[in-house]
Parts: C-alpha cells; sequence; structure tokens
C-alpha cells in the first residue's frame, strides 16, 4: 500500500470520525439538555395507612399578612398531630401566591417540591407540565377508608357531598380534581355611602358600571381653590380598583365577550375589551378613576375620605371604614362616614357576575404513596370545622363546606355585627354575606397552562391605558395594536395558543444567518454524496 | 472534495456557534431605545391630538421638556405624569429583580426615588454609592411617595459623590419636612418605645408591621422624641437580616436611646428606611 494510499485512508477515517462527530454532538446536546429528576410513578391510594411510620410532611402555606393567620396554621398542626402522632407537619409561610408558585416551578425540577401547598389553579395547571408531579385528588376523595368522611379518618371529615358544589368544580383541571377548596372570597365595593348622597345620589339596590361612573365624573368637581367640592380636600380619586386583572375579566365576563376558551386560545383583544377600555381611559383622563398600582391601596384613599367607591377583596374587608380594625393611615387623616358593602358594579343587574378567588390546596406527588396519604389527611383536615371556621374568621373568606356554613358557631358569628369589636367587625361580615348570597353568581376563569399569564395580560392591559391616558398620550387605533402587540409578546399569548390550540403562528422569515447555515448544510451533503458516488466510480473503474 | 466537505463542515459549524452567541448588547441597547421611542411616541401623539387643546398644550410642553436635564428645583415644581430627566448620585440601592432596579439618588439641592427603573444585572453592578446617572422616566406619586416610575431608563455619566446625612429629628411631625423626602437623614437621641406583637406583648420590633413576619422580612420599630411616636422600617430588600443594622434592630430594647440614618422614605406620612443604628 503506498504512502500516499495510506494518507488517503487516515484522510478518509479522519472525515468519517468528524462527520460522525458533527452528527452525533447534537444528538448528545440534545439528549443531556433532557437530563431532570426522576419521573414519579402515578399516584395510587395505599389500601391502608401505616401507622408505625413516621412521616414528615412539608406545608407551604399562605397568609395574608396576618398573624392571626399563622396562628391558626400552628394550632391546626397542633390539633392534627394530636390524631396522627406519625405526621410531622412543618409549615413555611409565604404572603405572597407568586412566590409560593416561583418556588414550587424551581423545586419541581429536583423533585423537591413541598407535599402540601395554598395555591391558585392557574398556578396548578402550570405545575401540572411535569408527570406525575401534582396527585389528582377523585381516588382520595372518595376513598372509603380515608377519603372525605372516611371511616377511618381521625377526625370530623367533611363528605365529599358537604362541598360547595362551585368551588370543588374550580379545582377540576380537565377530568379529575387537582385541589380542594380551602377558603373563597370575591370582591365587593366598598361604598362611601355619605358622600354618594351628598352628591344628590341614592344607592341602587345594585350598582352598575354606569351608576359607579357618573357618581365618580360628578366628585371630580373642584371649588375655586383647587381642592375638591365632595371633600375639601385637595386629592380626591372617586373609584379605585385594586385588582385591575379582576376588573378586566369581569367586565368581560358580564358583557359574555370573549377572554379564552377553555382548552386556552386567547380571545380577550376583542372589540368589547377595546370599548372597555375607552370607557376606562375616558374616566382616567378626569382623575374619576385609578388603580392600586397607580395610586395606592383604594382602603386608604376609602378612610381617608378621598375615594368613594373603592374595589378591593373581601379578605381585605378589615382595612374599609372609619372603624376598620387594621387602619394604614394617620389618625388626623381618618375620616368618619358610613361604609356600604356592594357586589362589584354590573352591566346587568338583573343578571349579577362576579369572580370567585381565594386559596386553594394542592398536594405534590412523592415516591413513597404512604407520604401522600398523610398528607392528603393533613389536607382534608384543613376543611374540617374547627380550621374553617376559625380561619374564614379572620378575613372576609367564607367556608368552603355547606358542614361549616351551617353550624351553629357560624350563624352565631354571622349575628354579632359590630363597628368596635374586631372579629365582628360588620364590614367584614356584610362582605362574607355579601358572597354567602350570590355564591350561585360566581364564576372562574378557564385553567390552562399560561392561565395565569392571560390574567396578567388582562390588568396590564387596564393599567397600561390608565396610565397613558394619565399621561396625556393619545389612545387611538394604532396605540391599541401596539398593546396588544405588546401584551402578546409579553407574556407570550401566541406560545400558549400554539401550545393548547396546535395552530402554528407565522413567526416570519428566517434570519440571514440561519438561511446561510441551513443553505452550508445543504451544500456539505451534497458535497458528501457527490463524494461517495466519486468513490464508487473510481472503485468500479479500478 | 475532502478538503471541500471540510471546510464547508468547518464554515457551518462557526456559523452555528456565531447564531448560538449571547447578544450581549441587547438589554442595554432596549434601554437606550425604549426612551428614545416613548419621546417619539409622544411627538407623534401630540401632532394627531386636536380634539382636546388643553391636552394638547399640556403634551406639548411635556415634549419640549422631555430630554432635557431638571435640577431639583424644576423636577418639584414638574406635575405628576410628566416625563422628566435629571441628574443625581446613586446613595443606595434597593433591589434589583427581572432586569428592574429601585435606588434613591440624591444631589446637592434634594433626592429622588427611582422604582424599577430598566437595568441589566450587568448594569446594576456599576450603580456604586455616589455615581452619578442620568435618569429619563414620569414622575409620579404612590402614597405620598413622590418618585419616577416603573419603566424609566438611565445611564451612567461621569461624577461622584456621596451626601452627608441631614440632621432631620427636629423636623420630625412638621410641614416642611416632605421637602427633605428620599434625602439621606439622621435622627438623634431617639427613644425605643413599645410595639405590640401578634400576642399581645410588648417587644422592640416587628417582624412585618403586625409581627406576622419572621427574620429576613421587613423590621418595623417605633421611635419618640419630644413626646411624639414614628414608625420606622428596616426595608429587608435595602438592608437584609445579614447588615448590621438589620442585626443591630434585632437587639434594641425598649428605652433604648439610640441615633440612627437613613432614607426619609414616604408612606402615608414619613416612613424612614433606616440602614444605621447605634444605640447610645
Amino acid at each position: 500500500m503506498s504512502t500516499r494510499r495510506l494518507l488517503s485512508l487516515s484522510m478518509a477515517k479522519a472525515l468519517s470520525v468528524l462527520l460522525m462527530l458533527c452528527l452525533l454532538l447534537p444528538m448528545c446536546v440534545t439528549l443531556t439538555s433532557c437530563h431532570g429528576a426522576k419521573p414519579l410513578h402515578a399516584f395510587d391510594v395505599p389500601d391502608e395507612f401505616d401507622e408505625s411510620h413516621v412521616y414528615e410532611i412539608t406545608f407551604w402555606a399562605k397568609n395574608d399578612t396576618n398573624a392571626t393567620q399563622k396562628n391558626i396554621y400552628n394550632q391546626a398542626v397542633t390539633d392534627f398531630q394530636k390524631l396522627y402522632p406519625n405526621i410531622h407537619v412543618n409549615i413555611r409561610f409565604y404572603t405572597d401566591y407568586g412566590q409560593i408558585y416561583n418556588d414550587v416551578i424551581t423545586n419541581i425540577s429536583t423533585n423537591t417540591t413541598p407535599n402540601i401547598c395554598i395555591t391558585y389553579p392557574d398556578h396548578i395547571a402550570t405545575y401540572m407540565t411535569g408527570d406525575n408531579v401534582v396527585v389528582p385528588l377523585d381516588s382520595l376523595m372518595s376513598d372509603k377508608k380515608y377519603g372525605l368522611g372516611g371511616s377511618e379518618v381521625k377526625f370530623d371529615s367533611p363528605k365529599e357531598s358537604e362541598l360547595i358544589p362551585q368551588y370543588i368544580e374550580e379545582c377540576r383541571i380537565g377530568t379529575e380534581h387537582f385541589a380542594l377548596p380551602f377558603m373563597r372570597s370575591t370582591e365587593a365595593c366598598y361604598v362611601n355611602k355619605d358622600y354618594v348622597e351628598k352628591l344628590g345620589y341614592t344607592l341602587p339596590d345594585v350598582l352598575t358600571w354606569d351608576f359607579v361612573f357618573e357618581v365618580s365624573e360628578a366628585a371630580t368637581k373642584k371649588n375655586a381653590d383647587g381642592t375638591y367640592a365632595i371633600n375639601g380636600q385637595k386629592t380626591m380619586i372617586p373609584f379605585i380598583y385594586k385588582s385591575s386583572d379582576n376588573m378586566m375579566i369581569q367586565m368581560l365576563f358580564q358583557k359574555e365577550a370573549g377572554y379564552s376558551t377553555p382548552s386556552g386560545e386567547v380571545l380577550i383583544f376583542n372589540d368589547t375589551t377595546r370599548s372597555l377600555l375607552d370607557e376606562i381611559s375616558s374616566h382616567a383622563k378626569t382623575g374619576a378613576f385609578s388603580t392600586f398600582k397607580i395610586s395606592s391601596y383604594p382602603a386608604n384613599f376609602l378612610n381617608a375620605g378621598q375615594c368613594i367607591f373603592a374595589i378591593d377583596s373581601t379578605a381585605g374587608a378589615t382595612w374599609m371604614g372609619s372603624h376598620a380594625p387594621n387602619i394604614d393611615i394617620s389618625k388626623e387623616k381618618l375620616v368618619e362616614f358610613e361604609t356600604a358593602v356592594y357586589p362589584v358594579p354590573q352591566f346587568d343587574p338583573s343578571n349579577p357576575k362576579m369572580i370567585s378567588q381565594g386559596p386553594s390546596i394542592c398536594l405534590f406527588n412523592k415516591e413513597d404513596p404512604g407520604e401522600v396519604l398523610a398528607s392528603w389527611l393533613f389536607a382534608s383536615y384543613l376543611l374540617s370545622n374547627d380550621v374553617q371556621l376559625s380561619y374564614c374568621q379572620t378575613e372576609g373568606y367564607v367556608p368552603v363546606t355547606e358542614k361549616a356554613r351551617k353550624s351553629d358557631a357560624y350563624q352565631s358569628y354571622l349575628s354579632q355585627k359590630s363597628e368596635t369589636d374586631a372579629l365582628h367587625y360588620r364590614v367584614k361580615i356584610e362582605a362574607c354575606e355579601m358572597l354567602l348570597s350570590h355564591t350561585e353568581c360566581t364564576f372562574v376563569t378557564p385553567v390552562f397552562n399560561g392561565s395565569a399569564s392571560l390574567r396578567n395580560a388582562a390588568g396590564d392591559l387596564i393599567e397600561n391605558v390608565t396610565k397613558s391616558t394619565r399621561r396625556k398620550q393619545t389612545i387611538d387605533d394604532e396605540y391599541y395594536e401596539k398593546l396588544y402587540g405588546d401584551m402578546r409578546t409579553l407574556y407570550r399569548l401566541d406560545q400558549i395558543e400554539s401550545q393548547t390550540t396546535g395552530s402554528i403562528k407565522d413567526l416570519g422569515k428566517l434570519p440571514q444567518t440561519a438561511v446561510i447555515l441551513l443553505i452550508t448544510l445543504v451544500i456539505s451533503w451534497l458535497l458528501i454524496g457527490a463524494y461517495v458516488v466519486y468513490r464508487a466510480l473510481r472503485k468500479k473503474k479500478a | 472534495m475532502k478538503k471541500c466537505i471540510i471546510a464547508v463542515l468547518t464554515a457551518s459549524m462557526l456559523l452555528a456557534m456565531a447564531g448560538c452567541k449571547k447578544d450581549e448588547t441587547t438589554a442595554s441597547t432596549t434601554a437606550a431605545t425604549t426612551t428614545a421611542e416613548t419621546t417619539a411616541e409622544v411627538t407623534e401623539d401630540t401632532t394627531a391630538a386636536t380634539e382636546d387643546t388643553a391636552a394638547t398644550e399640556d403634551t406639548a410642553a411635556t415634549t419640549a421638556e422631555a430630554g432635557k436635564v431638571m435640577d431639583y428645583a424644576q423636577y418639584i415644581a414638574t406635575g405628576m405624569d410628566t416625563e422628566v430627566t435629571i441628574e443625581a448620585y446613586v446613595q443606595g440601592k434597593q433591589s434589583w429583580w427581572d432586569n428592574k432596579a429601585t435606588v434613591y439618588l440624591q444631589d446637592e439641592d434634594g433626592a429622588y426615588f427611582v422604582y424599577n427603573m430598566t437595568c441589566s444585572e450587568e448594569d446594576y453592578a456599576k450603580l456604586v454609592d455616589g455615581q452619578k446617572i442620568r435618569v429619563k422616566g414620569f414622575k409620579t406619586e404612590w402614597s405620598g411617595e413622590v418618585e419616577i416610575a416603573e419603566g424609566a431608563t438611565f445611564e451612567i455619566i461621569d461624577g461622584n459623590w456621596i451626601a452627608t446625612p441631614v440632621d432631620v429629628t427636629a423636623e420630625l411631625g412638621t410641614d416642611g419636612l416632605i421637602m427633605k423626602q428620599n434625602q439621606l437623614a439622621s435622627f438623634t437621641g431617639m427613644k425605643v418605645e413599645a410595639s405590640k406583637d401578634a400576642a399581645g406583648n410588648d417587644v422592640a420590633f416587628l417582624y412585618k408591621w403586625d409581627g406576622s413576619g419572621e427574620e429576613g422580612d421587613d423590621l418595623y420599630f417605633n421611635v419618640s422624641v419630644n413626646g411624639k411616636t414614628y414608625t420606622f422600617t428596616v426595608e429587608s430588600y435595602l438592608c437584609g437580616k445579614d447588615t448590621e443594622v438589620y442585626k443591630a434592630v434585632q437587639n434594641l430594647k425598649i428605652g433604648d436611646t439610640v441615633d440612627m440614618e437613613g432614607f426619609l422614605y414616604w408612606y402615608e406620612g414619613v416612613n424612614p428606611h433606616i440602614t444605621k443604628v447605634t444605640v447610645k
């Protein structure tokens, strides 16, 4: 074999190795990037709960910066551990659902999720993108021994039929339940009744958006010295909304306009949204309307006599009114007035619709089914009357079981409205009564992977339009086109739609570098093919 | 032929690597162009707006001022929701998250609070105490705190100056104190008063406003002077649990006399964010 031939063979081998590397490298990179936590098996309810085994479970709880709520969680753990000494519950407290969400997402990849956490169904939909990460609860709920009202459960567990149907339905994602409701609230409109009447209006049975905007506009009238006629102060924002996302969502649902489909198709960028934003902009322009993000807490303005309609959660009722147990402004600023509690404004008073919100409980899967069962037992303990009744009284929450609602203790609590007793603060109890009497009018938005982003976009539409109006920017077709585009990009709504609907969006032209790369690869393969043919022909000739 | 193939494959690999390169200039370019785009939008909007004469005039004024550096007096005189440009020196960094930075700035005439301005992590590291920066954004107010709103942009410019804390103890509770809003201030000879914790006990400080928090959360404590009591805060983003001031407040006792330094933050009244505590 000649030296030249040997060199040629060496070259061929080297080329083969290089080609192999070129082909294998991307495969290796792809495989490496797929590395993650070991997937878990689907959970099956064990036949027996092993009481001789000690289970350490973690519970990520959420409280409203409220020390009493923390104490109730701690008491619940103490009482539960007396019943189940082999289950040790370790609580980690959060005051922000978003932080729980971020921490759960971070821990899913390493299989270090908590056993139980307080969360929103929107967030659970994202947790579920991993296989068997979140435990479906249907088999647990209906288990004869350890399920709701089960024969082996050591506390007075509510039966499945005693859960408020709307609330358990809210925890269904697809065909199964992935959460238990823990507490429920809605939004309320806290009204300075004195100011409404001073302006010459009478509060109707049901607040409408037209009424609220009309009174708010009337309240923007100023004296010659620049103070507002209604309060004699330099500040008056008649209508302040705490959660602009809820505002947009409820307006759209009341108008039966598009928001999203259950599968995740985004419908929010429609003409109704545009007309609602135009209306909001017109009131932002006169100073009749603002939001929490732009101005501050509605309660602070309401209590200082600088706001007439303050919309916030019923779970914020203890901050509302001249006699509120929680006040965040100085005594000198506090104004005496009568606080009326209403459902959020409506477009159709005969068909009121309001959002249902509040914490739910989800369980995370673990390798040991016994550990999951221990988690379930504690989660279902949170639905017992003791926990439900003590927790719901801390704020304007309502219990999620008929069992708790019908109890003598709860009825007694509702009957003791007071302006001076913090536990029985009238505004808080009226907020609860408002929700109790409108449970059938509540709704939730569809839950899918990305629904939390859509919710944020809904709020940002109002925030941006209000901010831009205050900054005297022009709100026209061009503005909306850009705003909608920005929202789609910022919250990746196009990607959500593609994932959920399977539709492929036009991503535009390929970047120039990508085109060059693809052409180069094609040329490479053509040359390789040509070389193979060339070699074959030479071999044949030889 | 083989050389040709190798050359083509090498070229494709280089192109692929080049395509994968992180565009490090993106963040700063975006930051730089945001303001320019905003200004351009305002200009276009102004031209287009014809229905509301007053609004048009206001917008024209806004546009004329946009980009022109204001001194502190001009900044204070400017109405809310107006575009402003100021130059001042970094005195404290409160937080950085998701390319947003919150900072205290000050010059010889007054102080500024800039909330969630657009800032890369790399640029945030350059914002050392004393560094001069130029900030463009919209002036706004939240619960009494006058600030440059979220979304402002900035650039680092030549200059360095550190403020000397101004003693405002005698001005606490006076209307004039607001003129020193956001300044680095000192408080001398104040007495630590009791706060009530969640169980109703008298304590020297609370984790969170009602004692519902834990180590790492904001600290709230009451201090008095001349018969009046004020609530001061150690903002955990500004001074975390490992800082000297955080530990010093954790060691306070009711009745202690203390000297303090901090920024004159506002939340429904003065609510200083304390950065230094010395027990006398």
